[in-house]
Formats: structure tokens, sequence, C-alpha cells
């Protein structure tokens, strides 16, 4: 009965899942900005998200300063994306699609052996100093630190759009993306721009590595988080920055709205797979997306 | 160095190698293959088990020169926690001659092995977890739950909650919510939590979290909104953790939240920082490095520079010191049986027998150096869990502090329960159930 609907729980779900899904939109975001220049699905996001945190949170643990961890690690991410793309995809230039794709899923599973070779296999908390005690708005309990990460991503959707509009680097990026014969015709360097991609991505999988570390504490399931981004890279598109954040939103609060008002009637812990069933339906209906590049070839 | 004199290094290091690496069947070893998980998600609790076990059986070796003389040798396989990876082990190290027991730490791969160990006639230890309906040694010969089968563990923490709360019969009215891991261990309580509402007069809601754990916020709401007095934590890995943080993050009251085995390790608590203050979970044995048998490990392992664990920190963890628990097990079981078949190598049907045997009371216990670490257990031809008793640890943000006496979980109301199941099992299998003088009987050879 309408009458007996609680509208404040209601509420809370809502919001819990809106904010859930921003993080989800975090890691979704640096799948975008691989895909978006180079055409890769880079499967190893999340194990350059976990050994992003776990490179901080160990240097952190050594009496690095926080501060200095964070540059440090900055710095390493930037070094591996560059290398990641000397090394691995540029030998790889024009090979088919699924060719990349494996390679980075190979990728991935050397990355995060690396990450448990050189830093140990130990579980780690990582405190960031925001409090996670809910904020209470209009009877509505809200995590403070779940706000937090939404201002995070915000600023970084914010900065991204920025030097993508206005830097030069950030127009040959968007020039690559569009088409990249034609960037190379006008004389722009393809490899240079690939690889400030990838340390691009390097900074979204730390800021990422971090707020997820400090939410799940810093271990290898740090990695599978991108199981939460892929559903959400089908909804909002794989090119679009702003589909990331849209898709994340919208995966975020179907999954926990359904988990909640017909998980029962599944048995429960349908969140999982209800994300990809959403994802499934907008396949369907708009292959590339809600805001994907339409592809259209002439054949 | 000549090219020559390179050569011969070279031949005479791998020579030495090989001697080492090879799995000599000599007549005085005793081997355990260990199918072990340093890597992928679940290294720091398979790091610190198989640490542990190693840990004790390298006491045994430097301390006592082996088990009546009887050197333990062990080689490990990284299985990542995975079945298919667990049972390609098997398959690797079971050729190797004086296999004594399998101790997989892992439900999947104990389950995927029992048709296999049953053939092979080589007991397979599954302390703290498993199938609780192995528990039934009529059905399942080779099969050990040593210490608390899922049942037991049930029991023991729904006796706590009673005791907390002033007596069984102050569990009539209460509403116990169960947390539990999407996945068949995480399942394998749903029956008997129901059972026991309707025996105690007490409601329960079970509610699922999706492998692997990573968000809870709707299930945390879910609960906050239910009110129950407790909510037991029935999770793994990143769960845990996770489970601790959204509670805090919806306002559940911490110290209501009852972890399981599974949930009760420094690595689950330690990610959450100060969301897990005040968080309790049932334990078999004790965490902390000031027992006896721990020192010694300290002493006698760690000072020849034997010891397994690269983080010392880590000594008297809860998975090392259940490693350690394990060892005193297997090798108390190879010296029973050593005492009926003679000081050599058994067979795993001989060492099956010493587990079917293995009886340690409290005072074997502190004989042992564990007083304290684990109260005691009474294995049995028929009974494979052999009453083990719980105690419950609260985290206080730096480590576990025991606050409970030794329990013993309600095993008169469980055996038929566990009965039914085994019989079901054995019909389905057409298993004819053992009697106590099949299990007297033991084959001369693996």
């Amino acid at each position: 009965m309408i009458g007996d609907f609680d509208y404040q729980f209601f509420l809370e779900v809502l919001t819990g899942g809106l904010l859930s899904g921003v993080m989800y939109s975090l890691v979704a975001i640096g799948f975008v900005l691989i895909y978006k220049t180079s055409g890769v699905l880079n499967f190893a996001q999340g194990a350059l998200l976990l050994f992003a945190a776990l490179t901080f949170v160990s240097l952190v643990e050594r009496g690095v300063p926080f501060a200095l961890a964070l540059a440090v690690t900055f710095a390493i991410m930037v070094a591996l994306g560059i290398g990641i793309e000397r090394t691995v995809l540029r030998p790889l230039t024009n090979k088919p699609p699924i060719t990349l794709f494996m390679a980075t899923l190979g990728l991935s599973y050397i990355i995060e052996g690396a990450a448990q070779l050189i830093w140990g296999t130990q579980v780690h908390g990582l405190e960031l100093g925001i409090e996670d005690v809910p904020l209470e708005v209009g009877g509505v309990l809200i995590s403070q630190f779940d706000i937090f990460a939404a201002a995070v991503a915000a600023a970084m959707v914010l900065l991204l759009s920025l030097f993508f509009r206005y830097t030069r680097i950030g127009l040959s990026f968007r020039a690559v993306a569009d088409d990249q014969f034609a960037a190379l015709a006008v004389g722009l360097r393809l490899p240079l721009i690939w690889a400030s991609v990838w340390a691009a991505a390097g900074l979204v999988a730390l800021v990422a590595g971090l707020l997820w570390g400090a939410r799940l504490g810093v271990q290898f399931s740090l990695s599978l988080v991108v199981l939460k981004a892929l559903p959400v890279l089908v909804l909002g598109g794989f090119d679009s920055i702003l589909g990331a954040i849209v898709g994340g939103l919208l995966i975020g609060a179907s999954e926990k709205l359904a988990e909640v008002y017909i998980g029962d009637y599944f048995g429960g812990g349908i969140e999982s797979w209800f994300a990809y069933v959403v994802a499934l339906v907008f396949l369907l209906v708009r292959p590339s997306g809600l805001f994907g590049q339409k592809l259209v070839e002439r054949v | 160095m000549t090219f020559l004199s390179t050569v011969k290094a070279i031949a005479i290091s791998a020579a030495l190698a090989v001697s080492v690496a090879l799995p000599a069947a000599h007549a005085d070893e005793q081997y355990f293959p260990l199918q072990s998980y340093r890597v992928g998600p679940y290294a720091a609790g398979g790091t610190g088990f198989f640490g542990g076990f190693i840990d004790y059986l390298n006491l045994i070796n430097i301390r006592d020169g082996g088990v009546n003389g009887v050197k333990l040798t062990w080689d490990e396989c990284e299985t990542q926690y995975e079945v298919e990876r667990g049972v390609e082990c098997y398959e690797r190290q079971k050729s190797h001659a004086g296999a004594a027991a399998w101790n997989p730490l892992s439900v999947g791969i104990a389950y995927a092995m029992i048709d296999r160990i049953t053939a092979d006639k080589v007991p397979l230890i599954t302390v703290n977890h498993g199938r609780t309906d192995s528990t039934d040694g009529r059905v399942f010969p080779y099969v050990f739950p040593l210490l608390l089968n899922p049942y037991s563990e049930t029991s023991g923490i729904v006796n706590y909650i009673a005791a907390k709360e002033g007596g069984i019969d102050k569990l009539k009215g209460k509403k116990i919510v169960v947390l539990y891991h999407g996945s068949p261990y995480g399942k394998e309580t749903i029956p008997i939590y129901e059972l026991l509402a309707q025996k105690y007069g007490f409601t329960v809601q079970q509610i699922e979290v999706p492998h692997p754990g990573n968000e809870q916020q709707s299930q945390w709401l879910t609960i906050r909104r239910a009110k129950p007095d407790f909510v037991v934590l029935r999770g793994w890995g990143v769960m845990n953790p996770v489970a601790l943080k959204t509670a805090v993050k919806v306002g559940y009251p911490v110290d209501h939240i009852i972890g399981n085995v599974w949930s009760n390790s420094e690595e689950d608590v330690i990610p959450a920082g100060d969301a897990a203050k005040g968080y309790t979970a049932i334990t078999t044995q004790a965490s902390g490095n000031t027992y006896p048998v721990v020192q010694e490990i300290v002493k006698t392992v760690y000072g020849a520079g034997k010891g397994n664990l690269e983080d010392k920190s880590r000594i008297g963890s809860v998975y090392h010191n259940l490693g350690i628990v394990n060892g005193i097990l297997n090798v108390e079981a190879i010296r029973i049986a050593q005492e009926k078949f003679g000081h050599r190598t058994l067979t795993g049907d001989e060492v099956r027998w010493g587990f079917e045997h293995l009886k340690l009371d409290p005072a074997k216990v502190e004989a042992l150096g564990a007083k304290d670490l684990f109260h005691s257990i009474n294995v049995s031809w028929d009974n494979h869990e052999g009453e083990g008793y719980v105690t419950f640890q609260q985290w206080d943000g730096k480590k576990w502090n025991v606050v409970s006496d030794w329990i013993a979980p309600d095993w008169a109301l469980l055996r038929p329960i566990i009965e039914k199941s085994a019989e079901a099992y054995a019909a389905e299998k057409g298993i004819k159930p053992r009697t106590a003088a099949d299990a007297e009987a033991v084959a001369a050879t693996n």
C-alpha cells in the first residue's frame, strides 16, 4: 500500500546507491581515458588501482610523510603507465582490438602479481582523515566519507573537462580520439599522447585506489572493483566521462533499490548481477551507451 | 674460475638442489602435501595459516628430531585458493610416498577432494570448516572437520549471545540477523539458524552479501530498519572489514556484531580501522604469542632462522596460531598412530586411525605448551570433529582480548541433524556406513 511506503527509507537507499555509484564512476573514468584516445579497453585498470593504493600505503607505513608518499606514488604510476604504453601497447599498434584487450588482461595479472611480490600480501588499513560517522539530513543518514568521495570525483571530472577543453595536450587527446589518422596527418605525435593518457589513467587509478582503499582496506580485492565499473561503462558509453558519471549514478541507485525492494523474491544477494541486467538491457536498446559515440562505418 | 670448474660447480649445486627438492620417500619420513595459497585474494590468511603449520613442523624436527625419529617433510603447491588449482596440486602431490594428511584450508578444494582422498585412503583435514555432515565418521571415514564444524560454530555463537543476555531463556523474542557470504560456505548454516530460532524462540533474518562483499550499503540499511538485537557476521575476506565499516556508516553498534570463525582474524579488522573497535568474534584458538609453544617456536625455529613468516609481527596472530594448533593436531595423530603401528613412516590409513584416536584433554594440551591456546579435542571413529570448545575475543583497536570462558556447543542437539544429513549423503552415493570394527581395520599400504 502506498500509504505504508517508507519514503525516508527509500530516500536513504537511493542516496546510498547514488553515492556508491560515484565510487564506481571513479574507476570507470580510468577506462574511459584510455578507450577514448586509443580504443583499448584497459582491463588492467583495477590492477593499477591496487598497485597505486598498495604502493602508497606501504610507503606511509614505512614512515614516508603523507604528501611525499602521494607524490612518489604518483611518479611511480606515471612511470608505470608510460612503461606499459612503450613495452606492451606500442608494439601491438594496429593489431585487432581483441588482441589489445587480451594484452591488458594479461597485464592485469602481471601487475597484481608484481604488487604482491613487491609489497607483500598483508592487508592494510588506510585512513585518509575523513570521519565516516553518518550525517543526518532530514532524517536520512548520509556517509561523510561518501560525500567526500563524491566531491573528489566531481573535482576530477571538472579538472579533466577543463584539461580536454583548454590545454594543448588535452585538445590533442580529443583530436586523436576523433580520428587517429587525421591527427597523425596534422603532425600530432601519437606516442607522446598515448604515454600522457596512460599517465593520466595512472593518476585516476591513484585517486580511485586511495578512496576505495579507505573504504575496503588495501588488499588484493581492490582489483575486483573493475567488475563494478564494467556495467557503468556499458550504460554510460566507453568513451564519455560524463557517461561514466551518469552511468555510475544509475547503476549504483538501481542495484541498491533492486537489492532492497525485490531482492527477497530472488533469494537475496542480487545486486552484483542486477547491475549487469541493467547494462544488458541498455546494450540491446542503445549499443553505444547513453553518451557513447555512435560508430558509423562505411563499407 | 675455469669453464670446467664452473660446470662442476653447477653440477654439484644442481645435485644438491635436486636432493633437497626431490620428494624422497625415505623410510623415516612422513610427508605433508601442502596446497597453500600465498598469492591472490586470500593470501593474508594463507600465509598465516601455512606459516604457523610449517613453523610447528619445523619445531618438531629441530627440537625433537621429528616424531619418534621420523622426520616431517612437506612441499607447497600454490592454489591461489582456486579449486581447479587445488585439484591440480592434489594430482601433482599425491604420488609422493608417505603422505600423512591433506590440509587445503579451503571448502571448495576440500569438497573437490573428498571422493579422491577416500579412494586413496589418506585423511583430509578441514580444521574449523568443511561439510558439517563430514563430522559423521561412519559415512566420511577420511574427512576430519577438526575442532569445529559450521553447526557447532552456530550453536556456540547462539550460546554466547544467550549468555550475554542472561540465559538461554532470554533469547525468546530477540531478533538476530545473519549476514552471510554468498557462497556454499556462507549458506551452510542457514538451516541450523532457522532450527535454533524455532527451538529458542528468537526470530532470525538471514541476508546474503554477494561475493566478494565490497558493497554492503543496501544490506546494512535493511539491517538498520530491522533493528536486530545482534548481527552475526558470517563473512570471508574483504566482506568482513566492509561489513564493519558499513555498520558504522548506518549507525549500527559494532559491539552487537558477532563474527564467525572466518571473520575473526587481524586481517578482518585492521582494514576497518576504528570501525572495528568493540567487535567480537568466535574462535577455537586464542591469539597472542605468550603461550609456551609459540614462545618455543620463536626461540627454536625463528632463532635458527627457519621461521616461515616474513613479517615477525604476525607471530601469534589468529591465522598463525590456527596453523600451529593444526600442526599440533596432525603431529599428535601421527604420534598416536605410531604407538600402535610402530615408529616408522605410516600409511595414510594408519594416520586416519591416529586421527580417530586423537584425544587431547586439557592436561595433555598443557603438556604440549598450548594451555589456553586451545581447549581440548576428543575425536573418535564416528565423531570426526572432536568436540572442540570455543571462546570469544573482542578487538580493542590493536589486539584481540578474550572475553569469555571456553564454551561448549550443543553437540547433543546437533548430532541427530548431522547423522540425518550424512545418511542422506550415504544413500545418494551408495555408501555403506562403517561400523566401529570397520574403523579398526587398517589398510597396510596406501
